[in-house]
Formats: C-alpha cells, structure tokens, sequence
C-alpha cells in the first residue's frame, strides 16, 4: 500500500530506471540467444548473423529426440528423479530435524548443530571423491542411488528449519497437544508439519533448484549415459562435438529446452518463497 | 585460606553445571533423536565418514618396495608427504592462482551489483520494477554448466554476437576465450547466474527495515542515496554477510563452468582449477591418495576464508555499534 502511495507522490527516475532495465537485459540476452540460435539449422549456425532466427527449429529437435537411442528424453526424466524425489525427502528430513533442534532441548542436540553450520561450510564438492569411494565400496557408485542418497542431505535446509520452526511453532500449542495426550509423532504430523509448510516450500524449491543445477556429483558418481542428469548429458554432448560441430546444434537445443522447465517452476513459485528465512528477516 | 577458597570454586562450578531449566524439557527423551535420526543417519555417511576416510587415505601412498624394476607395490603410511606434494604441485597452485583472479573480479561484482540492483528495487521512482525483478532472477533457474554453454557460444568468435559487431567495424574478433579474457569471461557467467538470488535476499532484508526510519531520514533532508548508502546498507549487513560466504563458497567450488568451455578452447587445461587437477589425480591418474589430501587442504581453506569472512564482519560491526 505504502509502495502504491509513493509511486503517485514520486516523478519517475529515469536513470535509476534506465540501469535497472540495463540489468534485466543483460540477464535476458543469452537465453534470447539461446531460444534464436536453436532454430538455426547446422550450416547457419556459423554463417548467419547470430540473432537472425534459422529454418532448421524442427530438424533439430527432430535430431537431438533421436540422439544416442532416446538419450536426451532420458536425461530430462533423470533430472526430475533426483531434484523432484531427492528434494522431497530432503525437506521431509530438514523439517524433522530442524523441529528437533528448535523445540527440544536434547543431549547432543547442540553437537549436532553445531556440525550442521560445520557442514554448510565444507563445500559439498571436496566431499565428492571421498562419497565416490565408499559408494563404490558399497557397489552403489554409477547407479541412481549414488546421485539421489547424498542429495538428501542439506546442512542449509536443516538450518532454515530450524530458524522457521523456532519462530514458527508457539510453544503453549505444543504443550497443549501434549496435556491432550497426543503423542509427538501425531503432533508432528498434525501439528508442526502444517506450521512449518511455507518455510518448508522454500526448502524444498532451494533444494529443487540445486540438486537439478548440480554437475559434480553426478558427474562424478555416474558412468552410464541412461543413467545421466541434463547438466551431464549436455556435458557428454558439447564434449563429443568438439571433434564435430554438427553436435554443437545439438547442444544448444538441449540447453534452450533445459531451461523452459525449471524457469517456469521458478518463475510460478516466486510467490511462495519465504527469502526473509534467508535474509535474516524472521528472528530466530 | 587456600582450602577454602578451593572449595568455594567447587560449589560454584557444580552449581553452574546444572542450569535448572535444561532439566524440564529432558524428560520426553526418546522423540528428539528419532526426529533428528534420519539427518544425522545421512550426516554421518555422507560427511563424517567421507572426511574421515579422506583424512586417513591422505597420509598413506602407494610406494614400490623390493628394488628393481620388479618390486610390488604397497600401500604405506608416509605422515605428511602427500600435503607437502600438494603445496609443491606446481598444477594446483597454479589453479589457485586462476581461482584468485577469477574471484577477485566474480565476488565483489556478484554482490555490488546484487545490491545496486536490490537498492534500485526498494527506491521510490523507479518504474518497471515487477520486470526487472523477474528478468534479473531468470539466471537463477539456469545450471551454472548449461550457462556456460550458453555464454561459451556467445564468446566463441564463429557464434559471438559481440565479436559479429566488433568484426563487422573492422575490429577484429574479441578474445574471449584467450589466455587474459577467459578470467572475465567466467566471473561473467558467474556473475550472471549469482547476482538475481543474492538480489532478493538483500531485497528481502531491506523491506523489513521499519518504515518511519526511512521517513525519518527523509524528513532530516536526507536525499534517496544518502539514504540509500547511510541507513539502509548498514542495517542489510547480516544479509550482505551471508551473500558474501555464499559467493566466496561458490568461488572456490568453481569446476562445472570452465569443464563447460575446455571444448571451445585451449586456455583452459585439464587441471584449470584445484578441484580439476583432483578429479584428474582421483580418476584420471589414479592416485586417490594424492586427490584426498588435496580435497582436505581445499576444504580447510574454504572453511578458514568463510571463517576470516565472518571474523572480520564482526569486529567491524562491533566497531561500527560503538
């Protein structure tokens, strides 16, 4: 409301305005060039000016739907295994234990956290190797497995959540569960976990994003294309092309079609973020 | 005298080991640990037990033993061998070196712009807002590896539009991809991709920020830069601190980004930056117990620089409260 009132008591700025559109392009050319550079066929794609749209959209997804057997089709579905499944859970156990360590006083709780911020700076990529090691000590390194048990783990989501549950969970309602003689699991199930919801959507979007944007990882873990994520597979892709360039078409393609999904969900569930988790907004 | 005094500082101590309102919330014991089971089941074999077995496996080498051509080769313990090779390697200090310079343009570009742009946001006067927000988060969706892609064409001189115009003035192609631009060119991609999120979250922040100081301010004649820079940065600062460790986090982690471009240049080798050269000694050479040493060392830094961050923010600010 207050934001509604300045605008009609303020004039326009222009150049505040103006640098700010400056930031939105910058941010929008490479996916408009990305969206214009699929269309081109595999000849124009040197020859022609590069923000010239190409005759070759079709041809081209024609060719990358048909590469290696199917491979890209499977890529996608990869993808959204291990960010939609991996992130699920992965909020399932941040939200459970982040309720632990707000609202229970327990001997090793403080350990526990305290190794939680540990871990959120050990960059989760230096982990890699050793995690290879002992997956393929267990015969589980190269499946689907070794890419999705590691990501569902989050020091960051079990931090969020326990910011959110502290402040979002009133203590006198638990105990009035309690004297009801509910029992904590049901009291989680019915209570706390309808709580905590919006915190966990931003956990789980945070979650989502990252385990369908990380490379390493899998990158490391697996062997077998079918088995691949899309970051993966177009590495796979750009790295065959350099001998030939026809695959570069291919590559682009694949990378312009990659993005659709993931801005969309984006784009849809802006709204529902709860960022002042993050910025420190809400008191923990 | 001194007996006394002895016994004095017992009952203290005792007294303050048990602080008596920890005690009433004990009782329901069993519910805490279930909950917290499965992350700590998780914690332990994904991060616990990996750190242990890197840190074992660093102290040990694969050595031949017997003289000759025919000795067998066995694996032995050799102390710190392996941590003095990772600091004579002459590869992983020089992937440190382009990590620094990297970052050095990447961190202090991500975060100005992210405020500037998060400033522009909560500034009264500025139209489009709804658009810029949402274009400058676009990036956000897009994998650090894919973006490379993308940008890796746009500086490839055959596909550049930048390159298309500068030729086409009789410029000559820019050398994006070239031993001195590749550094830029990678803080671009990354500075792309991080400046919308660390935007919202400062974003965020500065919309808790109570009205009537600003108004305040405001009616004090202070004009909307001022305001901007006096009032309303500082009281951002837990926001900018956690934006800061995420971007020097993200620094050091930097691997999928340059692996994306090897195919479109040469600049860039097969030991580029650290965790390279460690993706190369684990799988390529097969020396996993040099890989573990270094994956500690590059672990310990980042964890001290995050450490320095956050160290040196609070002393500021404690000086700045004062």
């Amino acid at each position: 409301m207050s934001a509604i009132n300045e605008r009609t008591r303020e004039r326009t700025k222009i150049v505040p305005t103006l640098i700010m559109v400056a930031g939105a392009l910058y941010c929008l050319l490479p996916v408009a060039w990305v969206f214009v550079a699929a269309s081109k066929a595999p000849g124009e794609l040197f020859d022609s000016f590069t923000f010239a749209p190409g005759t070759g959209l079709l041809d081209n997804l024609g060719d990358l739907f048909s590469y290696d057997g199917g491979a890209y089709g499977l890529w996608a579905l990869n993808s959204l295994l291990y960010a939609g499944v991996g992130g699920v859970l992965s909020t399932l156990v941040s939200a459970s234990a982040g309720y632990a360590l707000a609202k229970f006083d327990f001997r090793g709780g403080r350990i526990f956290f305290a190794a939680i911020l540990g871990g959120l700076l050990i960059p989760g990529i230096t982990l890699a190797v050793p995690q290879y090691l002992l997956l393929s000590d267990l015969h589980l390194a190269g499946t689907q497995w070794s890419v999705l048990l590691p990501s569902i783990l989050s020091p960051f989501g079990i931090y969020l959540c326990r910011v959110y549950a502290a402040s979002a969970i009133p203590a006198q309602m638990l105990e009035a569960a309690r004297i009801d003689g509910a029992g904590e699991w049901r009291i989680f199930r019915s209570v706390v976990l309808p709580l905590m919801a919006p915190g966990m959507v931003t956990v789980f979007l945070l979650q989502f994003v990252g385990i369908w944007n990380n490379f390493l990882l899998p990158y490391i873990m697996l062997s077998n294309t079918r088995t691949f994520p899309l970051t993966v597979g177009l590495n796979s892709l750009l790295e065959r092309g350099s001998g030939s360039p026809s695959l570069y078409t291919l590559a682009i393609i694949g990378a312009a079609l990659a993005i659709i999904p993931l801005i969309a969900l984006v784009l849809f569930l802006q709204r529902f973020w709860r960022l002042d988790l993050i910025a420190g907004g809400v008191k923990g | 005298m001194t007996n006394t005094a002895v016994a004095d500082e017992d009952t203290r101590s005792v007294t303050a080991a048990v602080p008596p309102q920890t005690r009433r919330r004990r009782r329901r014991s069993i519910a805490p640990y279930l909950f917290s089971a499965p992350a700590m089941v998780l914690y332990t074999v994904f991060t616990v037990i990996p750190v242990v077995y890197a840190l074992g496996s660093s102290f040990y080498a694969q050595r031949r033993t017997g003289g000759g051509a025919l000795g067998t080769r066995s694996t032995v313990f050799v102390w710190f061998d392996n941590y003095v090779s990772v600091f004579h390697d002459s590869q992983l200090t020089a992937g440190l070196r382009h990590l620094a310079l990297y970052g050095v343009i990447a961190v202090p570009l991500t975060l100005g712009l992210a405020l500037l742009f998060a400033l522009l946001l909560d500034a009264p006067g500025v139209k489009l807002r709804r658009f810029g927000r949402t274009a400058i988060f676009i990036p956000y969706a897009v994998p650090g590896v894919v973006a490379a892609l993308m940008w890796g064409f746009m500086y490839l001189a055959g596909t550049s539009p930048f390159s298309y115009v500068t030729r086409s003035l009789g410029w000559g192609d820019i050398p994006f991809l070239g031993p001195n631009g590749i550094y830029g060119s990678l803080a671009n991609i990354s500075v792309w991709g991080g400046t919308g999120f660390n935007m919202l979250v400062i974003y965020t922040a500065l919309r808790s920020i109570p009205h009537e100081l600003i108004e305040a301010a405001r009616l004090d004649g202070a004009n909307e830069i001022q305001i901007a820079l006096r009032v309303k940065v500082p009281l951002v600062g837990p926001a900018l601190l956690l934006t800061a460790i995420f971007a020097l986090l993200g620094t050091l982690q930097l691997y999928g980004e340059p692996l994306m471009l090897k195919p479109l240049t040469n600049t860039i080798s097969n030991t580029w930056v650290p965790l390279m050269s460690i993706y190369q000694d684990a799988f390529a050479l097969d020396d996993l117990h040099d890989a573990a040493a270094a994956s500690i060392v590059l672990a310990l830094g980042t964890a001290l620089v995050s450490i320095a961050v956050l160290a040196l923010v609070r002393i500021s600010t404690r000086r700045g409260m004062r």
